[in-house]
């Protein structure tokens, strides 16, 4: 009997390791033939009862055998790419059981699997970097830094430059108002997100019809949605659940508002013995407040951001009145801006630029919401003039669409986008849909990140940061050696170094 | 002083040719001095014990250790540190013989009632590798060569878990080397020490392989030398293991590798390199021929497969006059092991005339050598081995008459066995070489060695050398009267079966002889004793003595008719009627063919 491994098209006629592009470990003679007629003495005879292992390194392109567990050291190098495993059988009657992993290996394989993954990842660890003078360092640095300008993590960006001592390529002020627009996106408030951009960078948009186009089609869904601020002035209110923005398990996506540690203002106000509701305002959530039916979804602003419990109480005083069917019992609050004890948990590091710094900024916003009971999704926030203003608007965006097209030709990609889009109408409750993932906050990211792009690329930045590229790049050439068939690859993962 | 010793060997010579040393010795043992005191003190000897080797001679040559032990008493944990890591400085110096803190060689004893066991077990699960590392290594030293505590250890849990099965993980492939290594000689000496058994999985799936892979090119030289000798350590009584150690992964072949230190290569390229290849160069043959003498100790085909390893009985040979003892001694046991092998004796011995260097080992080697050495020859000399006459006459005899006088017991066996062993059908030449080179008087106290294997095989030799009639006649004339009188007083003795019956068989020999016989017949006192162990009830000496009877009722030689009456008048023909009778069948024939001489 043989055992061993042949390549496609050699005779089955004749034990494995005679011919050419065949091996084999013979149980006669114990002799492993590699692509010829004569053996070499490998190892020990084996015979019925005997379970004889063959195990193919993709790594080193060897293979060694084992008798009953005990591994019988290399029989073959230099092995060739696709192989099959094989089982001569020369004596009549002969039977043989073939175990592909079905049942456990008598032999351990599991850990010859771990010392290769441990020599690949030392590999990996100790590649040479030819490292001169700090430059690898500095490289480093400079990765570090240009991602984080590149979300707009300008706190963080502007304490990692300062204690590194590099500078960075972007103004302060840019990185800001880029940030800003961002958040707005990710929150849903596309309105006053395009019209930001348009403000700062008056003619981006002019010059990219198809992005605005995809910003419009997001904001008629966050319409839909009764996020936006067009429709929140009318009095939509945001479902508590659509709002909350869940954390992106997704490396390198852009910046995500982790609400999941929202802070819980009755705490912070009960203990001030205060029984009222409070908000601060800016633009057109007066119209909330004067909405005594569904004043339920308050957007508060103000110069600090650091939640501190005297200021909260004076706004408080101020429009207990108004608000006075609310106990604070059911006040949660959900804010995109915590201290840094909070954002420890977080995993996207968004947090900076809120705490200590943003005294400064004007767009830090407090958006607080009442947990009114299990409340149901209702179109455009519920309110009939927000649906009026939504089908406006959808009539607007059907006209750009038909603009569009005469301008610049077909464009699939906005067709389909525009027709989803439209499709939620035709659901009594579009969250619940099939088209209904639209509706998710986590699709704002690819928009948000397609905006954030394209302004960088005015300022003649990359449009991606280098750290996502090197990622990116990684990702590839691990694929690209799976397919060459290059084994280390099974060993190493991008992830694995993601910490 | 502290500051001003830290990191400068100059000032600490200074300050030590100062006599700061017993003075900070006496501040440290004061009863008056403060904690604080002693602690500072402690500090400044350890910075000084840090210096040169000349630096912790001088605090040794100031009784600094029980001063220091003393301080471990103390209840001051800051004060007890100091002394620790000044002892552990001294301790670690090549200069301090360890002797001066175990005053016997039951240190693992004590630790172990002292409950070292149960304090280090739970430190294998410690966060740190350090610690996990350095509990693994007592482990080691604690569990070598001592059931007590192998015995316990087995049953240890920790953290649910058994040591074993603890010790299983750690040498998994992806941890440290230096990790794998050592819990494999754990369970190795554990194994050994008899708390696992042979086949067990824990041994024969993890152990030995993992000690295997140490072997191999890819590790470190030392890692290689204590893979090697571990594995060689763990197999060396299970003929099972050493079979499943002789397949894996082409370990024979892969010690062959072992020789080839410094390498060519590494000569011409590397300075660095060829010093270090050097340094364990030695080491490295040694712990090869340590592992191809524990392969090769029971089973034939494995012995084949060394031999026919590339040239692997000229390295063997050259081992035997290396300079290093170390090598010498494991070359001698690797050969040692392999002259187990009729075919090899007849055959690779021969061609590679081990004989020649073995001799040559053999003078002024030191005892652990000799003892192995000699133990070799005994095989050598054995009448199938053509090794044996070029040996006779490159002065052997004298050589192992020399050995049967050494103060080691395992010497005078293994000289009286070679001797024994040479005797064996020998020419009636060299049995007188034999005799003449030993003396009687040599020959009769050894007879009355305090080792038993001395006496039995003193006797075997006697027994050799009194074979075939001439030679029989031949000693008999000229040192009848000793070996008679040796015999008498052996069967007097308080001996065993064995002993007697060995004597008996000497007797027996005596009584084929033509004129030895009479030698008997004029002994009354002997043949009273032939006669009492006729009816002994210990069949063998029984058989043995009767053998003696009927070589001396014989009738076909002169004067048989005499020697019948005499014995008759004895009472010997009554006691071989009752023999004639015997349950046992072998003593039975014998009694009926000497019945059968008398009616000749």
């Amino acid at each position: 009997m043989g055992i061993g491994l042949s390549a496609q098209g050699v005779n089955m006629n004749r034990l494995p390791g005679w011919d050419k592009h065949s091996y084999g470990y013979h149980g006669d003679d114990g002799h492993s033939f590699c692509s010829s007629g004569t053996g070499q003495p490998y190892g020990p005879t084996f015979t019925t009862g005997d379970v004889i292992g063959c195990c193919v390194n993709l790594i080193n392109n060897t293979c060694f055998y084992t008798k009953n567990g005990h591994s019988l050291g290399i029989a073959f190098t230099d092995l060739p790419p696709n192989l099959y495993p094989t089982v001569g059988l020369q004596t009549p009657g002969e039977v043989v059981d073939a175990n592909f992993g079905q049942h456990p290996f008598v032999f351990d394989i599991e850990d010859y699997m771990r010392e290769w993954r441990t020599k690949i990842q030392a590999q990996i660890d100790r590649f040479p970097i030819g490292d001169r003078e700090g430059e690898w360092q500095t490289m480093i640095q400079k990765m570090v830094s240009s991602y984080l300008v590149h979300h707009g993590y300008c706190a963080t960006a502007e304490a990692f430059a300062r204690s590194t001592d590099q500078t960075v390529l972007e103004e302060l002020a840019s990185i800001k108002n880029r940030q800003r627009i961002q958040k707005l996106v990710l929150a849903g408030r596309m309105g006053e997100a395009i019209e930001t951009t348009q403000q700062l960078y008056p003619s981006l948009l002019e010059r990219n019809p198809n992005l605005l186009f995809t910003l419009k089609v997001r904001q008629f869904i966050e319409m839909v949605n009764g996020t936006d601020s067009e429709v929140r002035c009318l009095g939509g209110r945001s479902p508590k659940s659509q709002d909350s923005y869940p954390v992106s398990p997704r490396p390198f996506s852009s910046p995500s508002m982790s609400p999941s540690h929202g802070m819980n203002i009755h705490n912070l106000a009960s203990g001030k013995g205060s029984t009222a509701h409070f908000s601060g305002f800016e633009g057109c959530s007066n119209g909330v407040i004067s909405n005594k039916a569904h004043p339920a979804y308050c957007h508060s602003k103000h110069q600090s951001s650091n939640l501190n419990v005297p200021e909260l109480n004076s706004i408080n005083m101020s429009r207990s009145q108004q608000v006075n069917n609310f106990t604070s019992n059911d006040v949660d609050m959900e804010t995109d801006h915590y201290s840094n004890g909070v954002g420890e948990t977080s995993s996207n590091g968004f947090l900076n630029g809120s705490s200590k710094h943003d005294h400064e900024m004007e767009d830090c916003d407090t958006e607080m919401e009442v947990d009114s009971s299990q409340l149901r999704r209702q179109l455009c926030g519920g309110s009939q003039a927000a649906i009026e203003r939504m089908i406006h608007f959808g009539r607007e965006l059907q006209a750009m669409s038909e603009q569009l097209r005469r301008e610049c030709g077909k464009n699939t990609v906005n067709k389909k986008m525009l027709k989803d889009a439209f499709s939620l109408l035709a659901y009594s409750d579009p969250w619940n849909s099939p088209v209904g993932n639209q509706l998710d906050p986590i699709q704002r990211e690819p928009v948000c990140s397609a905006l954030n792009s394209a302004i960088l690329e005015t300022h003649n930045l990359p449009k991606q940061p280098p750290l996502a590229l090197a990622m990116g790049q990684a990702t590839q050439c691990l694929g690209l050696m799976a397919r060459s068939g290059i084994g280390s690859c099974a060993f190493a993962t991008v992830e694995d170094y993601l910490h | 002083m502290k500051n001003a010793v830290i990191g400068n060997n100059k000032q600490k010579a200074n300050l030590i040719v100062l006599g700061a040393v017993p003075r900070l010795l006496y501040l440290l043992q004061q009863e008056t001095s403060s904690t604080e005191l002693k602690t500072e003190c402690a500090v400044v000897l350890g910075s000084l014990a840090m210096g040169t080797e000349n630096n912790v001679k001088s605090l040794l040559d100031c009784h600094i250790i029980p001063a220091l032990l003393q301080g471990l008493l103390s209840s001051d944990l800051k004060f007890i540190e100091a002394c620790l890591r000044c002892l552990r400085t001294i301790f670690t110096s090549p200069v301090t013989p360890e002797e001066l803190l175990y005053t016997g060689p039951d240190h693992q004893t004590i630790l172990f009632n002292h409950g070292a066991v149960q304090n280090i077990a739970h430190l294998l699960t410690s966060v740190s590798y350090k610690v996990r590392m350095q509990a693994l290594k007592c482990f080691s030293v604690l569990a070598f060569e001592n059931p007590q505590v192998s015995m316990t250890l087995v049953n240890v849990l920790v953290d649910g878990e058994l040591l074993p099965q603890i010790f299983v993980k750690m040498l998994q492939r992806d941890k440290p080397i230096e990790m794998q290594l050592t819990s494999a000689k754990c369970l190795t000496y554990m194994c050994r020490a008899g708390a696992i058994r042979t086949d067990d999985n824990c041994i024969v799936l993890k152990t030995l392989p993992c000690l295997v892979r140490m072997c191999s090119k890819e590790r470190l030289l030392e890692e290689r030398v204590e893979g090697a000798e571990t594995l060689a350590y763990l197999i060396e009584p299970d003929v099972e293991l050493q079979r499943i150690a002789s397949i894996t992964d082409h370990l024979i072949a892969m010690l062959a590798d072992y020789f080839k230190y410094p390498s060519s290569v590494s000569a011409i390229t590397d300075i660095k390199r060829l010093d270090h290849d050097l340094k364990h160069a030695h080491e490295l043959r040694q712990a090869a021929f340590k592992l191809y003498a524990s392969l090769g100790a029971n089973d034939e085909d494995i012995r084949k497969k060394i031999i026919e390893t590339e040239n692997m009985m000229d390295r063997i040979v050259t081992g035997l006059s290396e300079s290093s003892v170390k090598v010498r001694l494991a070359a001698v046991r690797c050969l040692h092991s392999l002259s187990r092998s009729v075919q090899q004796l007849r055959t690779s011995f021969q061609d590679h005339a081990v004989w020649k260097p073995l001799m040559k080992v053999l003078q002024n080697a030191p005892d652990e050598i000799l003892v192995v050495a000699s133990s070799m020859l005994c095989n050598l000399l054995l009448e199938f081995s053509p090794s044996k006459e070029p040996i006779l006459e490159s002065g052997a005899v004298e050589l192992l008459c020399g050995l049967t006088q050494s103060e080691n017991p395992a010497l005078r066996v293994n000289g009286i066995w070679a001797l024994m062993n040479m005797a064996f059908q020998a020419e009636q030449k060299i049995k007188a070489d034999i005799l003449r080179s030993l003396s009687t008087e040599q020959l009769f106290r050894l007879l009355s060695d305090s080792d038993l294997n001395v006496l039995m095989k003193t006797l075997g030799l006697l027994r050799n050398l009194l074979s075939t009639r001439p030679h029989i006649d031949k000693i008999m004339s000229t040192h009848g009267k000793q070996i008679m009188q040796a015999v008498t007083l052996i069967l007097e003795g308080e001996h065993n079966i064995e002993v007697k019956e060995q004597t008996l068989c000497i007797l027996a020999n005596i009584a084929d002889g033509t004129t030895a016989k009479e030698l008997i017949m004029t002994n009354d006192d002997i043949l009273q004793k032939i006669k009492y162990y006729m009816g002994h009830s210990h069949v063998k000496l029984q058989l043995a003595a009767m053998v003696c009877i009927s070589n001396l009722v014989w009738n076909e030689e002169e004067g048989s008719q005499e020697r019948q009456d005499k014995l008759r008048d004895m009472g010997i023909v009554d006691i071989l009627h009752k023999l004639s009778q015997s349950p046992d069948s072998n003593l039975c024939d014998k009694a009926k063919t000497a019945l059968q001489q008398y009616l000749a």
